[in-house]
């Protein structure tokens, strides 16, 4: 005899979705956050039809008098290169190395941390012991290293920060799996006989969810950071591709003459990482709510 | 006790070893780069054969890695390659200065992190309270390099109140007190932020406890409570979270020292590792990670001394 319960019909995977987004309402804070991440990612999108010049193109006239003009809305750099059509691509820079990297580590670090955390014993120790070292690493020095054996690149950038970053995710997943092997529905599953992996990737894993989502925005902004200030010490990308950071240490040095060749860059990149950061706050707030 | 402190120190050590292990196979592990590096492109290949043999690079790893361990165990820090001296012969000049900001800006972001975090964290979901969060993320996702050129736009090119760089050397117009002023600031914004949410979130979970209710039943003044009552206690968690800056510190010196022209440990191992002076950057990790794994023994001591309720077997 089958008894089937009567219960409310459960919207579809994308309506669930838009009404979390919505939810975001609630938290003005989270609301500009969202607001400056969407932008600089319609921004990136759109790159190639909202920047005004060719990015790399050198205009020698304006090196005559490089500051905001008609033509040049925000001047132009030391090499007569417009400086709103640099800061619109390097935005595709930092939009594409930033959650490639944050996507890799967190594969790697889910991963390692749900084993270590299931399995306990020897391997957790492993895991552990080889975490612990990376993260007593200064992480610039790692960067610092990594960057001078391989070379800058965008490749190289990402791998960097895959390697420090990886550590700390693996810390935060597999502590809550300590917490989360002991529930009911783990028991449960494993008197199912399922297999030790479906546990972990869909009996665990969507349970830790809420705090990783706060984690992986947060840690946007600090890629983001990361990749700047890779950029500004001369470990980023090589030239003569936009970055943020490479265009305030083109520029620094010219500080007193000219400001606005290291201003408006620097306001691009702290936009970006505040967005990121006031995004993660309002989406921790409103789940703390309910 | 003691067992403890044993265990630590061997995991100090044990630390130490694998980190320098790796710092030198990621460098050494490929010796003939080295000496084409030296010798440049157009030298022949038996002229860097030659030069490689001379420089012991063609014998095993482990025993270059052993020759090199001696060395620094015995205070030989090698020669570099980018200063042309003795690595011992500028690396303690170099931390010195660093030292300097970095306790500055150190002994500012506690004070002002525990002053701001209990002041947010009294009255929870205060205009104050609010005030100080919002304030606390937009400072620390400001990124280093970014908060120099704004204060430099203020403070140096629109006010002219300070240096925009600080080569510590007295002689110009600018004391080394005004110099100090924006690298601190920086190195201060930057860090403060995380620090004061972290005791904002303690002094909220105290403030909910019974004996504060207890002590405001009392009678006390509101005053009274938070000095006597909250802080110390409020104290105990974010401890640890203070003394982990210092790690931080080591990373904020390196870009805020290439902001400013600051002469000190930071702008050394970035320069070297630019330069691929490989002695100079093995011994600047090596000590950076040495005054990591340091404090975070530090850290724990202090947490146990904190709060009795933690033993450590």
């Amino acid at each position: 005899m089958t008894a089937t319960i009567a219960r409310p019909a459960r919207p579809n995977f994308a309506r669930r979705t838009w009404m979390r987004v919505r939810l975001l309402k609630e938290s003005p804070i989270g609301m500009v956050g969202a607001f400056l991440v969407a932008f600089w990612v319609l921004v990136a999108v759109f790159a190639p039809w909202i920047a005004p010049h060719d990015p790399n193109e050198s205009n020698m006239d304006a090196l005559i008098d490089p500051t905001p003009t008609a033509v040049n809305w925000l001047g132009t750099d030391n090499q007569g290169r417009d400086i709103l059509s640099r800061i619109v691509w390097g935005s595709r820079t930092v939009l594409a190395v930033a959650p490639l990297a944050v996507l890799i580590a967190y594969t790697l670090g889910c991963l390692l941390g749900l084993i270590a955390g299931y399995y306990r014993g020897w391997i957790d120790q492993v895991i552990n012991r080889i975490s612990d070292i990376i993260l007593s690493f200064p992480a610039i020095i790692l960067y610092i290293i990594v960057i001078m054996r391989l070379g800058p690149s965008a490749m190289n950038v990402i791998m960097a920060v895959v390697f420090i970053a990886t550590p700390q995710i693996v810390r935060i997943v597999r502590g809550m799996t300590l917490e989360l092997r002991e529930q009911d529905y783990v028991s449960a599953a494993k008197m199912r006989g399922e297999t030790a992996f479906y546990i972990m990737l869909t009996e665990i894993l969507p349970n830790a969810r809420g705090p990783l989502i706060v984690d992986a925005c947060l840690r946007m902004g600090y890629t983001t950071i990361t990749i700047g200030v890779l950029g500004f010490l001369g470990l980023g990308l090589p030239p003569p591709d936009p970055d943020w950071g490479g265009m305030v240490k083109d520029t620094y040095a010219m500080m007193t003459i000219y400001p606005h060749m290291s201003l408006f860059p620097a306001i691009a990149i702290s936009s970006l990482v505040v967005g990121f950061s006031l995004l993660a706050d309002g989406i921790r707030e409103i789940s703390l709510r309910d | 006790m003691l067992a403890f402190l044993g265990k630590r120190f061997l995991s100090l050590i044990f630390t130490m070893l694998a980190v320098s292990a790796l710092v030198f196979a990621a460098f050494e592990f490929t010796p003939g780069q080295v000496a084409r590096k030296v010798l440049g492109p157009f030298a022949t290949q038996d002229q860097v054969d030659q030069l490689t043999e001379r420089m012991g690079l063609n014998r095993p790893v482990y025993e270059r890695y052993w020759e090199w361990l001696t060395n620094t165990a015995s205070g030989n820090l090698g020669t570099s390659t980018l200063y042309k001296t003795e690595v011992n012969n500028i690396i303690w000049d170099r931390l010195g200065n660093t030292l300097i900001l970095a306790a500055v800006a150190f002994a500012i972001i506690v004070v002002a992190s525990i002053f701001f975090g209990i002041a947010a964290g009294m009255r929870e979901g205060s205009k104050l309270d609010r005030a100080i969060s919002v304030a606390s993320i937009v400072t620390t996702s400001v990124p280093e390099f970014a908060s120099g050129v704004f204060l430099a736009s203020i403070f140096v090119i629109w006010l002219g109140v300070l240096p925009g760089t600080s080569p510590l050397e007295s002689s110009g117009q600018w004391s080394i007190a005004a110099q100090l002023v924006l690298p601190v600031s920086v190195m201060v914004l930057y860090d403060l932020g995380y620090v004061v949410r972290m005791v904002r979130a303690s002094m909220v979970e105290v403030m909910t406890k019974p004996y504060i209710r207890t002590a405001i039943l009392k009678g006390l003044s509101f005053r009274q409570v938070i000095l006597k009552h909250a802080l110390r206690n409020a104290m105990i968690a974010p401890f640890t979270v203070i003394l982990l800056q210092i790690n931080y510190l080591i990373t904020g010196v390196v870009v805020v020292e290439a902001v400013f022209a600051y002469p000190g440990f930071g702008r050394m191992l970035l320069e070297a590792a630019l330069a691929q002076d490989i002695a100079t950057v093995e011994a600047a990790s090596l000590f950076a990670v040495f005054v990591t794994v340091t404090t975070q023994i530090v850290g724990d001591l202090g947490y146990m001394y904190l709060n009795p309720r933690i033993r450590f077997a």
